[in-house]
């Protein structure tokens, strides 16, 4: 029960992130060039996704278990830290804040700038960057939602969370027409960095022939310690970042 | 040749990210972990703290760079 939970919010906040950052470039497309062309490709890419879903998903079942959850854990270990390094660069003020309006605005540019090319009554500009701008936020979603999902053997449970997520912030997206930049991206990617890098090591430990002292106890404790871990890097580059600030203003 | 090499660039790019210390460390956890536990070596220890090892270095090389 308590998998499943952890299942469904990690998926639903990892697929609702990566959607934030997609509809940006869609609203972007479509206002400055019209949705019937963006829309399609938005279709298609969301076609493309659903059947990796549904190829991977079941492939992925043919696996033992034991090989699955190594290569499932290595796959969340590598996603999970970079989600979390960036999360904790962001955090410490090495890099910049993702900014959607910013996005909105480049990509609006773009757009306007970019030349017509209609062929078959489409806009192949607005079909392509939609079509792209899915495809690209949405696999590390369905790699996500494909792993975690076939790990635990909850793949239905796993969809359901980022189709629901998806559709969250399209329906917001429609309500406010514009990009959603109140979201408090970082907060949630590192969220979701902790949650996959926790599972990583969890069943990347067990499928190389760990048994965890406490059994699924373990998860917490391996939760909290990156999270206090995490805490600190951030308290150690933040003040290192601020001690470097005089002297590189004397230099 | 060239989509090929595109294709290879793309997935290079999606698993290995912006620092491949972080795959390569998580790699060598993993084999660390794999090793000791198959000669019933207790190992639980290990992916815990080569994680932190991986974010501390690839911190900073990032601060760094």
């Amino acid at each position: 029960m308590a998998h499943g939970i952890f299942l469904f919010f990690t998926t639903f906040l990892a697929s609702g992130v990566e959607a934030v950052e997609a509809l940006t470039i869609v609203l972007a497309v479509g206002v400055v060039r019209g949705w019937r062309s963006t829309l399609i490709g938005v279709g298609v890419a969301g076609l493309v996704l659903g059947v990796v879903v549904a190829v991977l998903g079941p492939a992925l079942r043919l696996i033992p278990i034991g090989t699955l959850r190594l290569v499932v854990g290595a796959l969340l270990l590598v996603f999970g830290l970079q989600w979390l390094r960036k999360a904790i660069l962001r955090s410490s003020g090495y890099k910049a804040l993702h900014d959607e309006n910013a996005a909105f605005r480049e990509e609006q540019e773009a757009a306007a700038s970019a030349t017509r090319v209609e062929r078959a009554g489409m806009d192949w500009y607005s079909f392509t960057i939609a079509f792209k701008g899915v495809l690209l936020e949405g696999l590390e979603v369905v790699f996500i939602v494909v792993t975690f999902g076939a790990a635990q053997g909850r793949l239905p449970l796993a969809a359901a969370a980022a189709v629901a997520a998806v559709l969250a912030v399209a329906i917001v997206g429609v309500l406010v027409r514009a990009p959603l930049e109140r979201v408090p991206e970082n907060t949630i990617k590192f969220a979701v960095g902790l949650a996959l890098t926790t599972f990583g090591i969890f069943w990347g430990g067990e499928g190389a022939g760990v048994s965890w002292p406490g059994s699924d106890l373990a998860i917490l404790a391996i939760l909290a310690f990156l999270a206090v871990v995490s805490f600190v890097l951030v308290r150690q580059l933040r003040r290192e970042r601020i001690a470097a600030l005089p002297a590189e203003a004397g230099a | 040749m060239r989509h090929v090499r595109a294709f290879g660039a793309f997935w290079w790019d999606f698993i290995v990210g912006d620092d491949w210390v972080v795959a390569a460390g998580v790699a060598a956890g993993l084999g660390l972990t794999a090793f000791l536990a198959n000669r019933d070596i207790a190992a639980w220890w290990v992916l815990p703290l080569a994680v932190v090892a991986v974010l501390v270095v690839s911190l900073r090389r990032a601060t760094r760079s």
